[in-house]
């Protein structure tokens, strides 16, 4: 079904271990992948099954202990600290807790202004900037006059949120990691959340890979599924395939457990 | 008709911030369990649905304050009690509270056995160690639970037992009803399960009466409650069966809430997701007319004007809106075609 995309993220055989001896644990198990541009990707799993740690080397936050990346077919180069700069260009992400996301002595201001310097626009005028900065408001639903001269704590939950993706709005990478984004918030606002990142991958053309152990979710957004079991994805498909006929038993167990409203829940397998 | 576990009229209850304004968090809200049934509250953060666990104690403690209303349990008129009475008489024995994240209030140099020691004395200041530990075994057994646990330390357990283990200690009275706020919230889908099994098993087995069980997640609720209201702001704004409410939700508010359902089951991708704009009013000074009217989309100059009141809808529904159901179904119906 990809033949004719060519993957814009792709690994082979990456591992990280952490520890030496008798207290190593393989936290990622020799995972081979390949993200399509243009496609949504889901990676499943239960807590402490290697997602997050998938994800901090995806965006070149730790080295692989063995095995590589390729970033559009190319082996990737972030061996120094201004390369790794230039990676992030491309790649960026939504973390679960917005609340910690943020230096708390920046102002929402310097947030933004950050992203266009990063994206180059450090000597544009100022009225350039601030029409830029409230156009990214704008587009999660924002005002930009209220937040100017505000702290990020003084944001609610939500609105912290919506900026970080305001962010990616100013940033324009090519591929989206978005690890837990709506876990912390509430069943409403969720939605609206889903929304603007849709909207954005329209706008935008970027590649969103959703890091979640939301079942529901992934198979509402995604297009391909990777179902993550200590370390190990251990099964992988379109979300028809993966999650309406899962084929391995961890998979089954995750999507059984999962309370229905159509279908009947059983409750007896626990 | 069941007996009415517990009859709840007209009940307001607010909060005084330390500039003395009131926060009516709970604002006339009227419900009704019966024996054996259960009732689910949902909504999102900040709508009173906590608050409204803490009043139905009658255990109140500054800054929330009763205000009017009455809380009848087994009979008895609550409201207004001394707290010191409604803690010895009713908590416990009447009403069990389980409150959010329970389990990480479990003191970690007690064993767990000394917890359910306090709860008994507290109540029964002459039983013995060995009659106390042969309840907690016997109760332990019923649960499914392991009687290992009465002597381990709470950080030996894992998250889900030790919710599990929270639900058994505050049962051991067998209470008439059980107030849970939120219990499955932090676990993951595994030991979610498990906990709602249990809390199945205790009313299968008659050592509850009846139960309130308090989330935003809407999946769950339909699992496990026979009945569902929904609150915004303070009010209730829809009450009908757990069925009726999930597929066919009247209140544009409750509609938002259940366009947003995401389960993994076949045909529900094609469905489209609903979203609702804005954010809740700010119940330091609501709006007068109807306190969902910013976020609405079927807004009318009317609706801003008085309040509106809970509007019967047959068959044991209520829903809080000046427009016929039938309009609102339908709208609702259309809207959720094909994406």
């Amino acid at each position: 079904m990809n033949a004719g995309k060519k993957p814009c993220l792709s690994g082979r055989g990456v591992t990280k271990e952490f520890g030496f001896g008798r207290n190593k644990t393989v936290a990622v198990d020799g995972v081979d992948f390949d993200f399509y541009e243009g496609e949504i990707i889901s990676i499943v799993g239960e807590s402490g099954s290697g997602k997050t740690t998938l994800a901090k080397m995806l965006l070149g936050l730790i080295n692989a202990t063995e095995g590589d990346i390729f970033f559009q077919g190319k082996k990737r180069n972030i061996g120094s600290h201004r390369k790794k700069k230039e990676y992030w260009k491309s790649i960026q992400a939504i973390f679960q807790d917005p609340f910690s996301s943020y230096n708390t002595f920046n102002k929402i201001d310097s947030v933004l202004l950050d992203c266009i310097r990063m994206r180059g626009g450090g000597r544009l005028p100022r009225e350039k900037k601030i029409e830029l900065m409230t156009e990214a408001c704008s587009f999660v639903n924002l005002k930009f006059e209220e937040l100017t001269n505000k702290y990020p704590f003084e944001l609610s939950g939500g609105q912290q949120q919506r900026l970080m993706i305001a962010r990616i709005f100013l940033l324009k990478p090519q591929i989206l990691l978005a690890d837990e984004p709506t876990s912390m918030i509430d069943a409403c606002s969720r939605t609206t959340i889903l929304d603007t990142l849709m909207q954005l991958r329209d706008e935008i053309g970027m590649t969103p890979i959703f890091i979640t152990h939301d079942i529901g979710l992934a198979y509402y957004v995604s297009d391909t599924v990777y179902i993550m079991e200590r370390g190990k994805f251990v099964e992988s498909g379109t979300a028809d395939q993966v999650i309406l006929n899962p084929k391995k038993p961890y998979t089954q167990r995750l999507i059984n457990d999962v309370p229905k409203i159509y279908e009947e829940w059983d409750l007896s397998t626990v | 008709m069941g007996n009415a576990v517990l009859e709840v009229n007209e009940l307001t209850t607010k909060y005084i911030t330390r500039f003395g304004e009131n926060i009516y968090a709970v604002d006339h809200v009227s419900l009704k369990v019966e024996e054996g049934k259960s009732l689910g509250i949902a909504g999102e953060s900040g709508c009173g649905k906590s608050t409204l666990a803490l009043s139905l104690m009658g255990y109140y403690f500054p800054p929330l304050y009763y205000t009017s209303g009455q809380i009848i349990i087994d009979g008895q008129n609550i409201s207004g009690m001394d707290p010191d009475e409604v803690r010895k008489a009713i908590l416990g024995k009447e009403i069990a509270y389980i409150p959010q994240s329970a389990m990480n209030a479990l003191n970690p140099t007690q064993r767990i056995i000394n917890f359910i020691e306090d709860v008994i004395e507290a109540h029964k200041p002459y039983a013995t160690k060995k009659e106390i530990y042969d309840q907690a075994k016997s109760l332990f057994e019923v649960l499914g639970l392991p009687a290992e646990v009465l002597n381990k330390y709470p950080v030996e357990l894992s998250g889900g037992m030790k919710q599990r283990t929270v639900i058994a200690i505050s049962v051991i009275l067998s209470p008439q009803i059980l107030i849970a706020d939120e219990p499955s919230s932090a676990l993951d889908v595994t030991s979610q399960k498990m906990v709602i099994k249990m809390l199945r098993n205790l009313m299968d087995s008659g050592l509850i009466k009846s139960m309130i069980f308090i989330t935003h997640e809407l999946p769950l609720l339909y699992n496990v409650t026979d009945d569902i209201m929904v609150m915004y702001a303070g009010q209730i704004v829809e009450k009908a069966g757990a069925h009726e409410m999930v597929f066919t939700p009247i209140h544009p508010y409750s509609q938002g809430l259940m366009g947003s359902i995401m389960v993994p089951e076949s045909g529900l991708r094609d469905k489209k997701l609903t979203a609702i704009p804005g954010v809740p009013p700010n119940l330091k000074n609501p709006p007068s007319g109807c306190r969902f009217a910013e976020r609405c989309k079927y807004v009318m100059p009317e609706c801003r004007v008085t309040s509106i009141p809970l509007r019967d809808a047959g068959g044991g529904r209520a829903y809080r809106c000046i427009l016929p159901k039938e309009f609102l179904m339908e709208a609702y119906e259309r809207e959720r075609g094909e994406r």
